[in-house]
Formats: C-alpha cells, sequence, structure tokens
C-alpha cells in the first residue's frame, strides 16, 4: 500500500489523508491500520485532560517546545466536541500551538469527538497507530475536558497528565467523582493565582488515599504558569522521570498490554454490532420491535435472546417476527 | 459505515483583527453541520498553508479586512501548489473590491464573498461550487 | 413622585377604546418592536414620575454633577465640537498632503490613522508586514516619518488625536520629539493617544504584549504626561471597536467604562492619585442608525462614570467625574451596496452623537464598507457635520432631548444593564480575568451572532442588503494604495539605518532593556531616548517583546 510507505516515510499530507479515512470510517481504514500495526509501539503517547480552561492547550504548546529542542518529533491529536444538533463542530485548541505550525517536526490535528463518548473521539486509536508509524517520538492527546467522562484517555496514554487550576470550585468534588483516579502526573496549572497552594494541600490529600501500599509508583505533583513557561521544565522532567520509572517496574508494559485488550474488546464490540446488523438487521427492525413491545405483545430479554437463537441457528434473524 | 464530513479551514491572514465575519462564518458552518478549524488573527500564508494540511480540509476560507488581499490570498494558494496540495479550495472574504476579483480568481481563488453575503450562498458553492 | 394612579388610567383607558379600535382595524406593522440593540420600545411613553429631587439626581444641570445633561454648561452655544476626521494612508507624505487638504476645508484637529504594522509593532522590512504597508494608515518606521508626517503642520496649534495603543507611548515620543525638533514645548502639545490595550484584546486584535506589562505601558504614560504634557489625553477608552465586533448599546458602554474602571485601578496602584490622571481620561464611543438609543446610550454614559468615580473612587475635581468622549459614525452599519444610502446613515448617526453631547466627531465617508475614502467623499462626510453645526439648530439648546419621555426612559434602561455586566465583570475580578477567561467576548459574540442572523432571516431590515436590493453598476474610482510602496519605504528604512549613529541607537535600546526589567522605571524617557537616536519602531518593539512576551488571544466561540 502506497499510502502506509507515505506515511511512514513521514510525509504530511499523506498522514493528514489516512486520518481522515479513519475519521470518515472509510472501507480501506481497517486494512490501513493493520498495515500499519507493525510498526507502532516506539512513540511515548501522553494523554492530557482537565476542565476547559484549566490551560491544557497552552501547556501542551510548551510542552512542545521542549521537545523539539531534545529533537524530538511531535504530533498532537485536539479533540473537541461535536454539536449535538448539527453533527458539526468548530475546532479551536490548535489556535495555542499556532507558532508551531510551520515547524516540519510538528503535526498537529484538531478531532470532533463525532458523538462518541469519553472525552476523545471513537477513531482516536487507529489514530495514534498512523502517528506513531509515521515516526513522531511523542503524541498528545488533549482531551474535551469534561469531568468524568475523561476515563477513556487513560486506556489510550502511557501517560495521563491530569491539569487542575486553582479557583474552580468543582475541583474538589470532582476528585471524589473519580477523576482524580485516571491521572498519573498532576499539574497545578496557573499557580500564581490565589488558592493554589490550598489546592496543591488537596491534591496532596487526595492522594494520599490512592495507593494504598501496593503500588510503588508515586505520582508527582507540578506547579506550572503555562502562560509564562514557569515550571514547565520540570514537568518534563516529571514526565521522562516517571517513563523511566513505569518502564522498570513493568506498569508501563502492563498498561501496553492492558490497551491492547481494550481495542481487542472494542473492536469485537463494533463487529459484533456490525454482524448483528448485517444478518438480522437491527436498525431496520428496531421500530418493529419497539411496536410489539409497545403493545405489549413481547418483553425485551426474550424478544432479544429469541433473535440471537435465531441468528445461531440459521444465520439469520426472525424476520416475520 | 462511511461518514465523510466536510472540513473547513477558517483563517485570518494578515494582521487586522477584525474577526467578527470570521467568527460567524466558522459558527454558522458548525451549524450546518461542518468541521471548522478556526486558528484566530495574524496567520502567516506558511502557518494556514501547514494547518490546511495537517488538518487535511476541503476548504480554507480567508478572511480579510486591511486591504492586502492582493498580495496574501494568491500567496496562500501558490503554496498550497508548492505543497502538492491545490486540491484544497481556497475561498477568500472581507472588504474586497469588486474590480479586484477577477486577478484573485485567475490567481487561483475559488470564490470570493464581499459584504452582504448571506450564509445561503456559502453552503451553496462549498456544497455544489457555484456561487460567486 | 410615582406617576399618578389617575395618567395610569387614562393610559389604560386610551389602549382598551381608541387604541383597540384602531389595532381591530389596522394592525401595527410588527407584533414587537425594538431598537437597534434588540431592546423592546413601547408603543408610547409616559413620565415615570417627577420630582425635583429625582431630576437633580438623575439628570441635574450641564456642568454639574452627575453630567447627564452635558460636561459643558452652555454645550455647543458656547463652542461646538471638534470635528476630526480619522485620516492617513500611504507614506507620510501623502498622509501629509490629506491632513493639510483637511485643515484646509475647515477642519479642527486632526486623527492619525496608522497602518497595521506600526500599529502591532513591526518595520516596515519585516515580513510578517506584507501586503499590508501604509494600507489601512500611514506607515511609521521611525521619527524620521513622523517628521514628514506634520511638516508644515502648527503642533501648537491644533489638536492631534492618534489611534495607536500597544506602542502608543512610543508614538507619543516621536510626537513630542517632532515638536521639540520644532521648537514647541511639551506643555503647548494637545490631543490624544488611544492607548486602550484592554479593548484591543477584546474587540480590535492590535495587542502585543500580555496585560500586565501593558497596563504598565499605560500607567508609565499617565505618571509621565501628568507632569510633562500636562494637556494631552492619555487615554481614550474606546466602547466604538466594541459596538464594531457586535456589542449592543449597553455593553458597548458597560464594557467601556468598565475598562476605564481598570485604568484607573491600575493607576492608583502605580501611585498616582485620582485627580492628578483621571481629568485626562477621555473616551470614544460609537453612534448607530437608532437614534433614540444612541443619544440615551451617551446620556446614560456620564451618569454612571461621574457615580464610578465619585463613589468608588473618591474623586473630588468635578474634571475628574466628566466623561469627555469622542464619537465616530458606525462603520459596520455600512454597506457595500447602494453606498450612497451611506450618506444617509452617517448623517443620522452624526446626529445623535451631537443630541449625545459629544466633545469630537468623526463621520464616516459613503464607500467605507469597501475602501479607503476619496478626497471628495471625506469632504462630504465633514459637509454634514457642517450643517449639523450651522443650520439644523440643534446646537442652540443643551441637550435638547431631555425630558423626551422615551429618551428618558432608554437612558434608565441602559444604566440599569450597565451597573449589571459592571458588576458581573467585578464578580469575575476585574476586566483582565474578564478578558482572559473570554466572558466579555463571549458577550458580544453571541449578540453579533444574533444580530447577523437576524438580517440573514430578513427580521432586521437593512435597505438595500435584504429589502430593497436591485442591481447596480460597481463603484469606481475607488482609493488604492500603491502596492509599491512597500519596496519604497523599506528602501527608506534602510537609507537611514545607514545615516544614523548606530552605536547611539545601541546604547538607547539597551537602556529601555535595563529599564523594563525593573517595573519601578518610568519607560517613557527611555523610549523618548530612542526615538530621538532614529531606533525604528520595530526595534524598539522588539526590546519590550523579548522582556515582556507576547499576548495570545482567548477564544471562545
Amino acid at each position: 500500500m502506497d499510502l502506509v510507505d507515505d506515511i511512514r516515510r513521514g510525509e504530511v499530507r499523506a498522514i493528514a489523508r489516512a486520518i481522515s479515512l479513519i475519521e470518515d470510517l472509510e472501507p480501506e481504514a481497517e486494512l490501513l491500520a493493520d498495515s500499519l500495526f507493525p510498526h507502532t509501539g516506539r512513540a511515548l503517547i501522553l494523554g492530557v485532560t482537565g476542565s476547559p480552561g484549566a490551560g491544557k492547550s497552552t501547556l501542551v504548546d510548551r510542552l512542545i517546545t521542549l521537545e523539539r529542542r531534545s529533537g524530538h518529533k511531535v504530533a498532537v491529536i485536539a479533540i473537541d466536541p461535536s454539536s449535538p444538533f448539527s453533527g458539526g463542530a468548530v475546532l479551536g485548541d490548535r489556535l495555542r500551538m499556532q507558532e508551531h505550525a510551520t515547524d516540519p517536526g510538528v503535526f498537529i490535528r484538531s478531532m470532533a469527538s463525532r458523538g462518541f463518548l469519553g472525552g476523545v473521539a471513537a477513531a482516536t486509536g487507529d489514530v495514534l497507530k498512523v502517528l506513531d508509524a509515521a515516526g513522531y517520538d511523542t503524541i498528545f492527546i488533549e482531551t474535551i475536558g469534561v469531568g468524568q467522562t475523561e476515563v477513556k484517555i487513560v486506556e489510550l496514554s502511557d501517560i495521563v497528565l491530569l491539569v487542575l487550576m486553582p479557583g474552580m470550585g468543582d475541583e474538589i468534588q470532582a476528585m471524589k467523582a473519580g477523576v482524580m483516579e485516571i491521572g498519573d502526573i498532576f499539574i497545578i496549572n496557573k499557580k500564581d493565582m490565589p488558592g493554589a497552594d490550598k489546592l496543591l494541600m488537596e491534591v496532596e490529600y487526595v492522594l494520599s488515599f490512592k495507593n494504598p501500599g501496593e503500588d510503588t509508583v508515586t505520582n508527582p505533583i507540578v506547579m506550572t504558569s503555562a502562560t509564562n513557561g514557569e515550571g514547565i521544565g520540570l514537568l518534563r522532567e516529571a514526565i521522562a522521570a516517571h517513563r523511566t520509572e513505569i518502564a522498570r517496574s513493568g506498569k508501563l508494559e502492563q498498561k501496553r498490554r492492558f490497551r491492547l485488550e481494550r481495542e481487542l474488546m472494542g473492536v469485537l464490540n463494533r463487529k459484533i454490532h456490525q454482524l448483528m446488523d448485517v444478518h438480522i438487521e437491527v436498525s431496520k427492525q428496531l421500530p418493529d420491535w419497539a411496536d410489539t413491545l409497545y403493545r405489549r405483545k413481547a418483553c425485551p430479554y426474550a424478544l432479544i435472546n429469541k433473535q440471537i437463537q435465531n441468528f445461531l441457528k440459521e444465520g439469520r434473524g426472525d424476520r416475520t417476527n | 459505515m462511511p461518514s465523510k464530513k466536510t472540513r473547513i479551514l477558517i483563517a485570518k491572514p494578515g494582521l487586522d483583527g477584525h474577526d467578527r465575519g470570521a467568527k460567524f462564518i466558522a459558527r454558522t458552518l458548525r451549524d450546518e453541520g461542518y468541521e471548522v478549524i478556526y486558528t484566530g488573527i495574524r496567520q502567516t500564508p506558511e502557518a494556514i498553508v501547514q494547518t490546511a494540511i495537517q488538518e487535511d480540509v476541503d476548504f480554507v476560507g480567508l478572511s480579510l479586512l486591511s486591504g492586502a488581499h492582493n498580495e496574501l490570498f494568491p500567496r496562500v494558494v501558490d503554496l498550497l501548489k508548492e505543497n502538492g496540495a491545490e486540491d484544497i479550495k481556497v475561498i477568500g472574504g472581507g472588504i474586497i473590491p469588486e474590480e479586484d476579483i477577477p486577478l484573485l480568481k485567475e490567481k487561483g481563488v475559488q470564490a470570493v464573498f464581499g459584504p452582504g453575503t448571506s450564509t445561503e450562498q456559502i453552503v451553496e458553492f462549498i456544497e455544489h461550487g457555484s456561487g460567486r | 413622585m410615582p406617576l399618578p394612579e389617575e395618567l395610569k388610567k387614562q393610559k389604560k383607558d386610551w389602549e382598551e377604546t381608541t387604541v383597540r379600535k384602531v389595532i381591530s382595524r389596522y394592525p401595527e406593522l410588527k407584533a414587537e418592536f425594538v431598537t437597534g440593540s434588540d431592546k423592546p420600545v413601547e408603543r408610547l411613553y409616559l413620565p415615570e414620575s417627577f420630582s425635583v429631587e429625582e431630576y437633580l439626581g438623575k439628570q441635574g444641570f450641564p456642568g454639574r454633577y452627575p453630567y447627564t445633561r452635558g460636561v459643558q454648561p452652555t454645550m455647543y452655544r458656547g463652542r461646538l465640537w471638534t470635528m476630526r476626521q480619522y485620516a492617513g494612508f500611504g507614506t507620510a507624505e501623502e498622509s501629509n498632503q490629506r491632513y493639510r487638504f483637511l485643515l484646509e476645508q475647515g477642519q479642527t484637529g486632526l486623527s492619525v490613522a496608522f497602518d497595521l504594522p506600526t500599529q502591532i509593532g513591526y518595520d516596515s522590512d519585516d515580513p510578517r508586514a506584507e501586503g499590508e504597508v501604509g494600507k489601512v494608515g500611514v506607515v511609521v518606521d521611525t521619527l524620521r516619518d513622523m517628521e514628514i508626517l506634520f511638516d508644515g503642520i502648527p503642533l501648537d496649534k491644533i489638536s492631534t488625536s492618534m489611534t495607536i495603543n500597544a506602542p502608543a507611548a512610543i508614538l507619543l515620543a516621536m510626537y513630542i520629539a517632532v515638536a521639540e525638533k520644532k521648537g514647541i514645548g511639551k506643555d503647548k502639545l494637545r490631543g490624544t493617544i488611544q492607548n486602550d490595550i484592554l479593548k484591543e484584546y477584546i474587540a480590535r486584535g492590535t495587542y502585543i504584549f500580555p496585560p500586565a506589562p501593558s497596563m504598565r505601558l499605560i500607567t508609565d504614560v499617565f505618571a509621565y504626561c501628568s507632569r510633562e504634557v500636562p494637556q494631552w489625553n492619555t487615554i481614550s477608552i474606546s466602547g466604538y471597536h466594541i459596538r464594531e465586533a457586535g456589542s449592543d448599546a449597553s455593553q458597548e458602554v458597560a464594557f467601556t467604562l468598565a475598562n476605564g474602571i481598570e485604568y484607573v485601578r491600575a493607576a492608583l496602584k502605580a501611585g498616582l492619585s485620582v485627580d492628578d490622571f483621571a481629568g485626562r481620561l477621555s473616551f470614544f464611543f460609537n453612534a448607530h442608525n437608532d437614534l433614540l438609543e444612541e443619544v440615551a446610550k451617551f446620556r446614560a454614559a456620564r451618569r454612571i462614570w461621574a457615580r464610578i468615580m465619585k463613589e468608588r473612587f473618591n474623586a473630588t475635581d468635578p474634571k475628574s467625574m466628566m466623561l469627555r468622549f469622542h464619537t465616530q459614525t458606525g462603520g459596520s452599519t455600512l454597506t457595500a451596496q447602494q453606498p450612497d444610502n451611506n450618506i444617509v446613515r452617517v448623517a443620522i448617526q452624526a446626529l445623535a452623537a451631537v443630541l449625545g453631547g459629544t466633545q469630537s466627531l468623526h463621520t464616516n465617508s459613503r464607500e467605507e464598507a469597501l475602501a479607503l475614502p476619496a478626497e471628495e467623499s471625506v469632504r462630504l462626510a465633514l459637509r454634514t457635520q457642517q450643517v449639523l453645526a450651522y443650520e439644523s439648530g440643534v446646537t442652540s439648546t443643551v441637550d435638547p432631548l431631555a425630558g423626551s419621555y422615551c429618551v428618558e426612559a432608554l437612558t434608565d434602561r441602559i444604566e440599569l444593564e450597565v451597573w449589571q455586566y459592571i458588576d458581573r465583570i467585578e464578580a469575575l475580578g476585574g476586566m483582565v480575568p474578564s478578558i482572559l477567561k473570554g466572558y466579555v467576548q463571549k458577550q458580544i459574540q453571541e449578540a453579533a451572532f444574533r444580530t447577523q442572523k437576524d438580517i440573514e432571516k430578513g427580521e432586521r431590515v437593512v435597505v438595500g442588503i435584504n429589502k430593497f436590493q436591485m442591481e447596480e453598476k460597481r463603484p469606481e474610482n475607488l482609493l488604492r494604495v500603491d502596492p509599491a510602496i512597500r519596496q519604497v519605504q523599506t528602501d527608506k528604512l534602510s537609507q537611514l539605518k545607514r545615516s544614523r549613529n548606530s552605536s547611539h541607537v545601541q546604547d538607547s535600546l539597551s537602556a529601555l532593556r535595563q529599564g523594563a526589567k525593573q517595573d519601578a522605571v518610568n519607560l517613557l524617557p527611555l523610549i523618548l531616548e530612542t526615538v530621538r537616536e532614529y531606533a525604528t519602531l520595530g526595534e524598539i518593539c522588539q526590546v519590550l517583546r523579548d522582556e515582556f512576551g507576547e499576548h495570545k488571544e482567548t477564544i471562545v466561540l
């Protein structure tokens, strides 16, 4: 496949087009993803999550500068929500990274969530393969940033950076609700704002409950001020140290294996769905089924179980119903 | 199931800060179901072209009110060509005198939408390639 | 005294009998009437109440607190407003010609438009200046250009307004240096620099540095001018561009005054005392087509600012409480279609500014939706002001629309809305945090979006755009700036660089760099030294960029 070669040579247009094929679920996307798969596994994947306005894009912008200084090629996937009404989206995250737009060692791509929950877009996993195979050393995934739905980022990243800022009253609530569980490195951005020290104490307090004993990997907390660049060097060191640490302890491998498991589950689910749709025409029959339920002529579990049994027996559903 | 989305970059080249029109268009196109990338004011032609390529957009909409369109719009078209991306269509808007339009079109700008253009006209162009 | 019961009863009776009878046969044209800012307008306004105390508290007398009726006791009976047409394009030579033309035509003050590279601190030879040199205003790279720009113009006799913001301190320094060379002392100079960075972040976009160092430059100008250039208006706090970006009338006033509050606070924090600088603060507003609402807007703005200065900042000098303002007619109301209609729009808007008590006025020219105006169009725009001034009769009495039930009701309504916005901004921690969070931009954008949608749906009529359209010939003879100007200017610049004393230039720039590192140093004298040595605007701004960093916009869509 020419496209695969072009991607592996790092040709920007090819990379960009491949991402569109995957996002648009074109028929050739599966083969493309599989052709790229053997060439993946090199990049360090960093998830960046946190509330809107916490400064995620500016932090990524600053980290790109440092990565470039060490000669690393960097890619960014910045995800924004699609409008539930029109399906359209305004993607504006890359605004803060535009000074890297003309750097050939930096590739930035905005993605709309296209209705997928979990803070990322459905295609993100396969898009990562394109960027990994294209030779980017570090890949940032910047999530939408709306709290609890961000969990998907854990499955996709090697390290998750959770960006917090002082003065957002809901932070503590979020911690209680489990968002804190997803972070590997905690960033208190806008550290010059009032309340930063208090937030630091609160994060430390919450983290003291997080790893009761058995886990040796600690969670660094870094104070930054992304707009004027303070603390970014420290953050990068913390990322490097954390990476070394999880590689040594085996946690990185464990994470990556887990990611592959999740990916397989995802593919399986999607495939089963598609299969069912083809063979028992779920989408088409749904209104009729709902109608029999509405008229209380059938019950949900029994109806579906019957459909599945028919499918297993005959390879097709009961279309006469 | 394939679900091809049209992607559009709305960009402001040059130095003027009048982004009312660009933002209105970005938002309106979003409401029409397009994915719109908006990168703010003061973008260089180089940055616009690299952004268009990385984002794999179908259209680049340039908005400029300072009068520098005769220099900057063709520059974007040329750079796209140099980067093998001449299939990305460039359209322009802003304060553009009628008499400049033939020259801009000759230099590869596909359509120019001046003051008073309606959203419908722009959508019509995106969907069917017709219009101004 | 509230509205007497009897009058209320009479109004109800009128509505239920007289009005109803007519409406049943001849329904009104619309179910709901709104102002240009999309606020409801009643069929008929009646006096809400009247008492002497309330009159004195809300309106009072012209030249007295709260200045609702005007800042001077006699207003235009004593002196007309300054007719000041914003102008400038191409090279300093070309703009100098235009200024002389305008002064010959009876204009009474200058208003300098700079090109965008100048406004953003790039020299003409900077790659970022491609296509922009001399386009929206005159190009100024060094003191040499300023010398040419004001050649033959008596700086001690006229007042000069300069629309310059991020590098305002530098252009002011150049103006002072030009005057020095003409042998005119700083104390004789009259004029205004816009110097209003906050609205650049909000609406206009020609910012360079982040908020903190920008505010420092501004307060440095306040402090320097209060000692050295006492007749200079050190800032023109501008709602004009906020309105152009799509805000409604109340937002225009609210965000402008909230910016004003922020500047006063910054100056106080820098150690100035309020009455030392507040009298030199000036304002700049837009005038749109809704005549009555616009008049009410100006009146409300004066009343609110007086109260802010007196009650929040404990100003005691009446000058500190007076909101003096320049007005420009609304650029965004002009249409490219049927451009002659713009002449009429401009006349209505100019009337609103005069009825609203403006201190100076720019009237737009008919083809400005398409290009910079040609000389004859500018003359017509100026003549419009002259007809208002000398023929309309509205100058003969002070604040002629006061006491109109409708205008007073609109004034009260705008005041109420403005206070609500100001309170909201204060709750967010002031204007700078409100801008960085995107709150202000969001409010403006929502209003702009609604307006545009209403136009597209035909719910808001714009003559020639969505009603009364016609086929027309495209306008001819539009003014064009010669694209060769960049080369001309670049050559001029490299020639100048060869002729100046480059070690003096470097020394003055290093001194500026050192000064920039220390907050306590006033940068004006250091900047003045760099311009005297013919350091370029780009060189000076680069030093400050290195030290201060650059601002990045917050986008909310």
